[in-house]
């Protein structure tokens, strides 16, 4: 279980002048669930995930991973069970896709043939053939390649949890639409507990059992589709989840 | 019994220790008037000397007495009054020189001018013989005359200098018609051609014995003078009174025609300064014996003091570019290699050293801008300043030439990894460290290998400069393939300045080459 405590974060820019991304958040990320975070750009999506791994810290608040707070935490040992989707797939271009994939579990000290046969198992796993794609490099691939790549890297060492950040973000309506139906099989299959990032409701709601709706650093609402469509907190809610039954039909 | 054996063992042991230094410059009379000091030590006292030849100039030299490096070296009063004092007023009268500069370095620097040895090689005005007897010119004013009809090919330096044409000019009321620049090395024989009838010269040259020349007398006194005398360090001096005594037996021996005849067979003959100097001292009387190495140095000398050679005689006989190879490519092959041990252990502990600092300042703003600005200050330093100010750490030898190369090296190596690392996309960094990645992992397996065309072109860099720089090691006797140029520049013998300038350039594009093709093997396919 990921748990937000009254999480408040600010930036301070070069000038000194602070933001707030986080106005006290709370929420609870419960395990087995896909959770979908949604809103307007700069509402504070990624920042909430990035406190997940401790990529970055609370101003103040607690977050919470399997109940313990991050900061205590070996944040090493925390974001190898924590795996990481960003937008840009963020693959090394000097790595070929089985490196790429397979490169944890060589820092974890796997042996050569364990990562090839899970590097393999891997790929297959995100519907890419390994003996056509392990030796190539990201440039070789396509944006939806490359998505999936950052997927099955995310998911080497077998990790309980799942964050990504806007996973189809780059992607053109087609491949998006392939690429959610293959998420959607994959977090059935595995179980994982995955915390997700769109500002397509749609996606949001096709992907996720829980969506949580932000706004300006506040969580507006958290519930599950007909929650948020039947009874909207807010007018703010009720006239957002209006652009899914325009693009539903 | 035992004790006094003791005291023996150890007073023996202390002067074998004892060592005294004698430097020289890197030309042919420095050379033979250092080996003439030494010599006359080593047969007057107790004492051993080693000389070292080849230095690069008066502040290398100087530099290297003041911080005990050397013991003793020729100097010349008019380098020590303008160069070393920075005095700017005019001095004409030789002894008057001779003993304010002996005061001023005795008192300023500790540093004692011994009694001269003679000669005065200073700039000197010089026509062809036969047609300075034609016009009968004997002195310099006697020039005024003709200034109309002469020509005149001055070198470029003097012919810029205050004490030079400029102030002669003055001084002499002269303004010849037609003037040109030539370059020193061709002056000689443009003067022999008849397409020059005056030209300037140092009055010790050897050359001046291999054409016939007339020296004329600078009869108003205007050249400073440049007379030479043993400088030896105070320290020197205290701990071992006998060096004065025993200099003392060279002062006023060698005139300014003896230092011709040495000159000469030393450049056109190819006889050893140590050679040239054991037979003058033999034939003066001033060591004794007759040792058998020297004797075709004794012959040439003879001949050359008593008949001058024959003109052109000694141009002819030097070797063309070919045959100079032949004979000598076992020393240009020493030479090359130890110009590129110079670079190569410079360039590698460059690497050892700005490479981890490069990737410190990256998140580091105050030490980059401190560390980056030192480096580049360095690079300001012009390389034989940098030699000098070196010297006292290190003394004259090679770590000296790797320690300035190891500086020059450290910018382009700690720029490039500066900026090859904070290059790497942050979102490649973020994922990695958000994957679980330790610092030192984040760095070995990401921002290096992405930084690495970067880094190694900045080694690159650093090496081809290095190779240039290292021909600079041979001014403070550290080797490698400027020892030919400089010494073929000082013998104006195009030859051999090509047979050291051409392996290294050859040196500086091979390495540039090899460096390319690490630098595109070292790149991942997957960046292009
Ligand atoms: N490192 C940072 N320094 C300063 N301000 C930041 C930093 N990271 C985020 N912010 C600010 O915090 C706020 C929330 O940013 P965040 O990236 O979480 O938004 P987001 O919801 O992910 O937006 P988008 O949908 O555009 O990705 C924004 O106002 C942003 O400008
Ligand atoms: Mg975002």
């Amino acid at each position: 279980m990921i748990e937000f405590r009254s999480v408040r974060k600010t930036f301070a820019d070069a000038s000194g002048k602070e933001t707030v991304a986080l106005h006290g958040l709370d929420l609870r990320i419960e395990p087995g669930v896909v959770h979908c975070l949604i809103g307007t750009s700069g509402c504070g999506k990624t920042t909430s995930l990035r406190l997940v791994n401790r990529l970055e810290q609370p101003t103040s608040g607690q977050v919470l991973v399997d109940g313990e707070d991050v900061r205590t935490a070996d944040v090493i040992e925390l974001r190898r069970r924590i795996g990481y989707v960003i937008q840009s797939g963020g693959l090394f271009p000097h790595l070929t896709v089985a490196k790429n994939v397979g490169v944890l579990c060589e820092l974890e000290g796997h042996g050569a043939k364990d990562v090839k046969e899970r590097v393999d198992t891997l790929l297959e796993l995100v519907n890419l053939s390994p003996s056509k794609f392990a030796a190539r490099y990201p440039k070789e691939l396509s944006g939806g390649q490359r998505q999936r790549i950052g997927i099955a890297r995310a998911l080497a060492l077998d990790p309980n949890y799942l964050l990504m950040d806007e996973p189809f973000g780059a992607l053109d309506p087609l491949t998006r639409g392939e690429l959610l139906s293959e998420l959607q099989s994959l977090f059935s299959s595995l179980g994982k507990t995955v915390l997700l990032v769109t500002h397509d409701l749609n996606e949001a709601f096709a992907l996720g059992n829980r969506v949580s709706l932000m706004h300006e650093g506040h969580l507006i609402q958290t519930g599950s589709r007909e929650d948020l469509m039947q009874s909207p907190a807010t007018e703010f809610v009720a006239n957002f989840v209006k652009t899914v039954r325009r693009g539903v039909n | 019994m035992r004790a006094l054996l003791a005291t023996c063992l150890l007073a023996a042991s202390l002067v074998s220790q004892d060592t005294i230094r004698i430097g020289a410059k890197r030309f042919t009379e420095s050379a033979v008037l250092a080996e003439l000091m030494a010599q006359t030590i080593e047969a007057h006292t107790e004492l051993t000397v080693e000389v070292k030849t080849g230095l690069g100039g008066t502040m290398i030299c100087w530099g290297a007495l003041t911080t005990g490096e050397l013991d003793i070296y020729a100097e010349y009063t008019g380098t020590g009054w303008a160069t070393i004092l920075g005095q700017t007023d005019k001095v004409t009268d030789p002894l008057r020189t001779f003993f304010e500069v002996r005061r001023r370095f005795r008192d300023e620097h500790d540093a004692h001018w011994l009694e001269p040895f003679g000669l005065n090689n200073g700039y000197a005005l010089v026509m062809r013989e036969k047609t300075a007897e034609e016009l009968g010119v004997r002195r310099i004013s006697d020039l005024v005359r003709h200034q109309r009809d002469l020509q005149v090919g001055f070198g470029n330096e003097f012919g810029s200098r205050i004490d030079g044409y400029r102030g002669l000019a003055v001084a002499y009321g002269l303004d010849f018609a037609n003037l040109t620049t030539v370059e020193h090395a061709l002056a000689y024989e443009a003067i022999e051609a008849g397409s020059i009838d005056l030209m300037d010269a140092y009055s010790t040259d050897g050359k001046l014995l291999r054409f016939e020349l007339r020296v004329l007398e600078d009869d108003r006194q205007f050249f400073p003078p440049y007379n030479a005398a043993p400088v030896v360090r105070g320290e020197t001096l205290r701990k071992h009174p006998g060096i004065e005594t025993a200099l003392a037996k060279l002062a006023f021996q060698v005139s300014d025609l003896d230092a011709q005849a040495l000159n000469y067979i030393v450049d056109a003959e190819g006889i050893s300064p140590a050679d040239a100097a054991t037979a003058f001292l033999e034939i003066e009387g001033l060591i004794e014996g007759t040792s058998a190495s020297a004797a075709a140095a004794r012959r040439a000398y003879v001949r050359v003091r008593k008949s001058p050679p024959i003109p052109g005689s000694a141009v002819a006989s030097r070797p063309g570019f070919l045959e100079l190879l032949s004979t000598e490519y076992g020393r240009v092959w020493q030479l090359l290699l130890q110009h590129v041990g110079l670079t190569l252990a410079a360039v590698l502990l460059a690497i050892l050293i700005a490479v981890p600092s490069g990737i410190a300042i990256v998140s580091r703003r105050r030490l980059r801008h401190w560390l980056l600005g030192f480096a580049g200050l360095l690079q300001t330093i012009p390389s034989l300043a940098l030699l000098a100010f070196l010297i006292p750490f290190f003394g004259l030898n090679a770590w000296t030439a790797i320690a300035a190369l190891f500086l020059y090296a450290l910018l382009p190596i700690l720029r490039n990894t500066y900026t090859g690392i904070s290059g790497v996309t942050p979102d490649l960094v973020d994922a990695a460290r958000g994957m679980g990645m330790r610092p030192q992992e984040v760095l070995l397996h990401v921002q290096l290998p992405l930084a690495m065309p970067t880094i190694m072109a900045g080694i690159r860099t650093a090496t081809v400069i290095g190779i240039g720089v290292a021909t600079l090691a041979a001014y403070i006797g550290a080797g490698g393939l400027g020892v030919l140029i400089f010494d073929g520049i000082s013998l104006t013998d195009t030859n051999l300045i090509l047979l050291g300038a051409m392996p290294a350039a050859a040196l500086a594009v091979a390495t540039d080459m090899l460096l390319g093709r690490l630098e595109a093997k070292m790149r991942s396919p997957g960046v292009s």
